[in-house]
């Protein structure tokens, strides 16, 4: 009896149910399993260092001391200079796009700027090392130095020998590879403002940056916060293109034109070196610790995002 | 209220209008930049033994990648095989029976937190779950990791496709007394054709560009790949080594391979765009 309800309950439709539900819980169970299983490949140094980990400053594989703060300081300082050029470039190409151009014009220009989406780290990389860093050296860097170098404070930013490879050269290609991504975000909000309240304000007599700083930007700028917030997400963990031009140096300095490392770029590098368990566990350590920052990162994101679309009533 | 003089205002506002512009001229200038520079250092690495040979020893002249063109196409095929059918069945679910419920919004929820973990993460996983158990570095590995990346987003956008399908239109074949599967996948995906190819061709073209998690798991190779169960060549990570080395002739060899890398991308991804754009305006 049992036996026949169960048959009968099997039939095309239950089938497939099952594995659509089966291949959407994979997802989940792939990404609790990224977490498990960093978490056990690093137990050994998290028992060896603990959380002290994060805030020791020393890399020593032959002592077979290791410490992170130097690559998340890094990340961060790297992230931070690409979220700087890449957050108010993406804003006023999106009002170019929008507000500005003929659709004859910003259709071609829109495409453009998103085909850089499409060209792979590793590109930007080989560009960042070859040609960037170089051009960085040559005129950039120089410039920088003379201009900004006496000022104090600042100058130390911009101290040290010009020779490219280092952290303002990462972060500049770093908001490079974020740009489309940012600004196709943020152009798709300013399509959301509905016209009706841009016209009012054109009306009263605004000028278009007018409108855009007190109305349009003021309507979305939730939705800007949250572009910004997707672009942090990429930059965090990029890797190919940091590893090339970033240096590869632990440690921490005040001049961007050090050469540095993130965690990223320290996993990419090192990670054929690691013949000893306790640097290959320490390395694993150093991967997550990048998860849980990517995945905070994340998770304020799609909060923050689902909240406004239900404020907004709109898809994003 | 008094009126406020125009010339101030206005003048801003054509400094705005410029900077604008110069914003979005930037953007194009690095476009150009870069792909200028690969296609001119790339071009020079381009003959017939590049696509034929494998690398030179170090220090010789001469050669080609071919080995890791192979490598690569194999391991984006493994991934591709792997990581669609996967990802269009969780879309599947997302969409056709997961819309409003709690355990929906749920996965929803991962696979876009999932689309933001670093592709480098990924690699670590796999080489954790797949490479240090086995012992050896593998194309396997190297494929699987790809499709690990490509399952989110192809969830994602098979979704997105989907929900665009009208109900009215499921509804009718179900009036019909065709069964919820057959429905799915003779008209609702039939429907979502084009939409669908595009989000698995722009998968397709995000991995094969992708080099950190190759790096845990297929590693590199510099002879042909008899078999997947062995260090295999890939084109991304061959860049890396060659870039990275300090013979000329290699640094040649890694512009050839982002040519080609950077081309077959774009190729995919501006196919991947005109077949939607056609299915869009007919």
């Amino acid at each position: 009896m049992k036996l026949q309800k169960i048959l009968k309950a099997i039939n095309g439709d239950s089938i497939f149910k099952a594995i659509a539900v089966s291949m959407a819980s994979i997802i989940f169970i792939i990404m609790a399993g990224v977490l498990i299983s960093l978490f056990i490949d690093s137990k050994m140094a998290i028992d060896r260092f603990g959380l002290d980990f994060i805030t020791s400053n020393s890399w020593n594989p032959v002592t077979e001391e290791f410490g992170a703060a130097s690559s998340i300081f890094g990340t961060l300082v790297s992230t931070l200079l690409a979220m700087l050029i890449a957050v108010p470039l993406s804003l006023i190409i999106a009002l170019f796009l929008v507000e500005l151009a003929p659709p004859i014009i910003s259709k071609p220009v829109g495409s453009a700027i998103e085909l850089l989406a499409a060209i792979p780290s590793i590109i930007y990389g080989m560009w960042g090392l070859f040609v960037f860093a170089p051009y960085m050296s040559e005129h950039v860097q120089p410039f920088l130095q003379s201009t900004f170098g006496e000022i104090p404070l600042i100058g130390a930013l911009f101290s040290g020998p010009p020779i490219g490879i280092g952290m303002l050269s990462a972060g500049i290609i770093l908001a490079l590879m974020i740009l489309p991504f940012v600004s196709s975000v943020m152009r798709d909000i300013f399509k959301m403002v509905p016209s009706v309240v841009k016209e009012s304000a054109h009306g009263m007599g605004s000028t278009t940056w007018e409108v855009t700083r007190k109305v349009t930007m003021r309507y979305g700028i939730k939705g800007l916060v949250g572009a910004s917030f997707l672009g942090l997400g990429r930059a965090i963990g990029e890797t190919m293109a940091v590893t090339f031009v970033i240096g590869n140096r632990h440690g921490i300095s005040a001049s961007l034109f050090d050469p540095s490392n993130t965690i990223a770029s320290t996993l990419a590098n090192e990670f054929a070196e690691a013949s000893e368990d306790i640097y290959m566990s320490s390395l694993i350590y150093l991967g997550l610790v990048l998860l849980v920052m990517t995945l905070i990162v994340q998770i304020a994101a799609q909060l923050w995002v689902r909240h406004i679309n239900k404020q907004m009533g709109g898809g994003l | 209220m008094r009126p406020r003089p125009a010339t101030g205002r206005k003048a801003l506002d054509l400094f705005v209008r410029l900077l604008s512009s110069l914003g979005a001229m930037i953007g194009i200038f690095f476009l150009v930049w870069i792909l200028g520079e690969v296609i001119q250092r790339g071009a020079a690495a381009i003959n017939w033994d590049f696509f034929t040979q494998i690398p030179p020893a170090p220090g010789d002249a001469g050669g080609g990648v071919a080995n890791a063109i192979v490598g690569t196409v194999f391991m984006t095929l493994i991934a591709t095989v792997l990581g669609v059918p996967i990802g269009m069945m969780a879309g599947v679910y997302l969409s056709e029976y997961g819309r409003k419920t709690k355990f929906g919004e749920f996965i929803r929820f991962a696979t876009n937190v999932m689309m933001g973990i670093p592709s480098i993460i990924v690699g670590l996983f796999i080489y954790a779950i797949m490479v240090a158990p086995m012992g050896y570095f593998s194309g396997w590995a190297g494929g699987v990791s790809l499709a690990i990346i490509m399952i989110p987003v192809v969830a994602r956008t098979t979704e997105d496709m989907l929900t665009l399908v009208p109900n009215s239109l499921r509804e009718s074949v179900l009036a019909l007394g065709a069964p919820r599967w057959k429905m799915t996948i003779g008209v609702v995906f039939r429907a979502a054709k084009s939409g669908l190819i595009t989000g698995s061709l722009l998968a397709v073209a995000r991995v094969s560009g992708e080099t950190a998690p190759l790096l845990f798991t297929a590693l590199n190779n510099v002879f042909w790949p008899d078999n997947l169960s062995e260090p295999t060549s890939n084109l991304t990570v061959t860049i890396f080594n060659f870039a990275m080395s300090p013979y000329d002739d290699w640094n040649q060899l890694a512009w050839g391979a982002s040519l080609l890398i950077t081309f077959g991308v774009l190729i995919i991804t501006i196919l991947a765009r005109v077949i939607f754009k056609e299915v869009k305006t007919r």
